[in-house]
């Protein structure tokens, strides 16, 4: 599928945002600042923005713990998710969700989740709404490979062929489902089970942004055609542990330096299009200097931010009423 | 008014607002029925206690959703919806399916609001029939409203007559927040006036349903006809009460429980459900908490036992509390007896 220069620029820029966010929230993480669990998706970047570049913000998407990702490259504000983690009052949802709960309903962004496996009934009930406007809207699960072995992610699925929804479930195989292999987790293949199912699926390299694109264009031409749900599988990596923190005593030594050295989307990005694409390094050099900068404002803005009160707390439980202090 | 059933005021509310509202939708096993078999209909169900009956004829097969048996992606179907603009009403057959559908209910539809810092909007209704009555058995019969009123950004409500089940669904449907509607079976045809055309009755606050002198007796759904045939033993030996119809269960409408114990000094709580941590365990600590002062003796809980519903007639009858063990607590009450 061809792409302008804008188009490239952009979905690098995207990439690059994610990798320095995650970057970022590695060292600042361990300042102890950071409140609570926070799941980095570092190593993944081309798989959400190779599928997200392709949305706007009349499609959805639910997403994981690992969620970071997912809404920079759906459009979710990096500043207000980095107040968000902070835990500040102005963050994207005030404080109250934090990491593994950031949405952002506007940009279709229907919210990073806790529950392994929460999101995809989600996303199918979205796809509904989508179904009904008729306007090619489109509804995206992202979800790993431990996800796939939840029994809602099957109920997911049979629903949305039952009721031939536009809906395209993304499993990212990035090898581990938190501290075990995906090899062990996942008893049968998983294209075969999905495909079980009734749904195709489309295949990409999740360290390959343009193969990436590729599949969710070849995904999106099958449901919009109305021909029902499909599946996108990618492989990739994580370069950090389950969550901060993870000592990752199940990985080989040196199993993320030869994966950074080897297998790292940003790099193999920047080779294709500089070697034998439209751009010289130098513009994406430009790209990362200002990413990085910008990541660097978002934290030293989220470290100064109002921390919430007692009115925060006890607001938006209910639309109508609220508990007293 | 017209006297209806309990069934046939639902199917008018839902009727009601799917005409008035497009974005009104109803997901659930079998409300319509018949796809895929054999007969060719496709109003072959209606629900499984006929409270969809006839919708999928006027609004067809995309607002009236057959789903396979999976409550968990039932909820999501419905959450999925509601979060970007539909109004879903999804039913699950029987309220001890919630189990199967926890998460979509407990930590995500009840949460979204909240932890998405109040932009993201949830009106779902979960309609759900619950109660024993039928000798259904320990997983068809329970009450659950009490697990699921624990729950903050739930409302649950419990109608027990056709004119509530008619006003109630159609104001859970306009609610902007999860709704759990729950409708005890053996009250389906139940009859009563109605009001007719276009009818809502609000979500919060409980009802008196008849005033007396000498207790407050609160309770809800089936309950509360049990208590009014207490009532009429009752008043034969001269004892009155305040008869609270709660409505709603969350949230609780505690003035109109304290007002009344103000005036009565006594309060006997009837709940079908089990006692550890229930609504009747609630209001026994409201009234400790609020209306000390009022209180001229112990608040007395009529529920079921800590046990599953049993199944025999026999034990199920011992199981629901009935009118004579409702009269007895309240005698219990008035008199110290």
């Amino acid at each position: 599928m061809q792409q302008s220069r804008t188009d490239i620029l952009r979905a690098y820029r995207q990439m690059r945002m994610i990798r320095e966010f995650e970057e970022k929230l590695h060292i600042e993480n361990r300042s102890g600042e950071i409140a609570g669990f926070t799941h980095l998706y570092a190593g993944q970047e081309a798989i959400a923005v190779g599928i997200c570049e392709h949305l706007t913000d009349r499609d959805y998407i639910s997403s994981t713990h690992r969620g970071h990702g997912h809404c920079i490259a759906k459009g979710c504000d990096p500043r207000l998710m980095m107040h968000e983690i902070y835990g500040r009052a102005d963050g994207l949802c005030k404080g109250r969700g934090g990491s593994m709960h950031i949405a952002d309903i506007d940009k279709g962004m229907l919210g990073a989740n806790g529950i392994v496996g929460g999101g995809p009934p989600i996303a199918v009930g979205a796809a509904l709404t989508c179904l009904a406007r008729g306007d090619g809207s489109v509804s995206v699960s992202f979800g790993g490979g431990g996800s796939s072995n939840q029994g809602t992610v099957f109920e997911a699925m049979n629903m949305a062929v039952v009721l031939k929804l536009p809906k395209i479930f993304v499993f990212e195989l990035n090898g581990y489902s938190e501290h075990t292999g995906e090899t062990y987790m996942i008893g049968s293949d998983i294209v075969q089970r999905t495909e079980g199912f009734g749904l195709p699926v489309f295949q990409a390299d999740g360290f390959d942004y343009f193969s990436v694109h590729q599949a969710m264009a070849d995904a999106l031409e099958h449901v919009r055609a109305g021909k029902g749900p499909c599946a996108l599988v990618a492989e990739a990596t994580r370069y950090f542990g389950h969550f901060e923190g993870d000592p990752q005593n199940y990985r080989a030594k040196d199993e993320v330096k030869g994966l950074r050295e080897t297998r790292d989307a940003l790099l193999h990005f920047r080779a294709r299009v500089t070697e034998a694409g439209p751009l010289d390094a130098a513009e994406l050099d430009a790209i990362d200097s200002e990413v990085a900068a910008f990541i660097e404002d978002c934290v030293t803005s989220a470290k100064a931010g109002p921390t919430p009160g007692p009115e925060v707390m006890l607001a938006d439980v209910y639309a109508d009423y609220q508990d007293k202090p | 008014m017209t006297v209806k059933s309990v069934r046939d005021a639902l199917n008018e509310a839902l009727f009601q607002e799917m005409r008035r509202d497009p974005s009104v939708i109803v997901m659930g096993e079998d409300v319509s029925g018949g796809a895929g078999g054999s007969s060719g209909s496709r109003d072959a169900a209606g629900g499984i206690f006929g409270v969809t009956k006839g919708l999928i004829t006027e609004f067809g097969e995309h607002r009236v959703i057959d789903t396979p048996i999976s409550e968990s992606a039932i909820i999501g179907l419905a959450n999925g919806a509601a979060l970007t603009g539909m109004r879903p009403v999804a039913e699950l057959m029987f309220a001890d399916f919630v189990g199967v559908a926890m998460d979509q209910i407990y930590n995500q539809l009840a949460k979204f609001r909240y932890m998405f810092g109040g932009k993201a909007k949830a009106p779902v209704v979960v309609r759900m029939s619950m109660g024993a009555g039928m000798n259904a058995g320990a997983q068809h019969s329970q009450t659950i409203y009490s697990m699921l009123s624990a729950v903050p950004g739930l409302k649950v409500v419990v109608p027990s007559n056709p004119a509530d089940a008619k006003g109630m669904l159609a104001a859970a449907i306009r609610d902007d927040d999860p709704v759990i509607f729950l409708e005890h079976k053996a009250l389906y045809s139940t009859k009563g006036e109605v009001p007719d055309g276009e009818y809502i009755a609000p979500l919060h606050g409980a009802n008196l349903v008849q005033s007396g002198k000498d207790a407050t007796v609160v309770t809800l759904g089936r309950m509360v006809p049990f208590s009014q045939k207490a009532s009429a033993k009752l008043a034969e030996e001269g004892i009155t009460f305040d008869l609270i119809d709660l409505r709603s269960t969350s949230p609780i409408d505690e003035e109109l429980i304290l007002e009344s114990l103000s005036l009565t000094g006594r309060l006997v709580v009837v709940d079908e459900s089990n006692p550890m941590c229930s609504i009747a365990s609630e209001i026994a600590a409201i009234a400790a908490e609020k209306g000390f002062s009022s209180l001229r003796g112990p608040v007395i809980r009529v529920t079921a036992p800590h046990t599953p519903v049993p199944f025999a007639r026999e034990l199920e009858r011992m199981y629901v509390p009935g009118p004579d063990r409702i009269a007895a607590a309240i005698r219990k009450a008035v008199k110290g007896e």
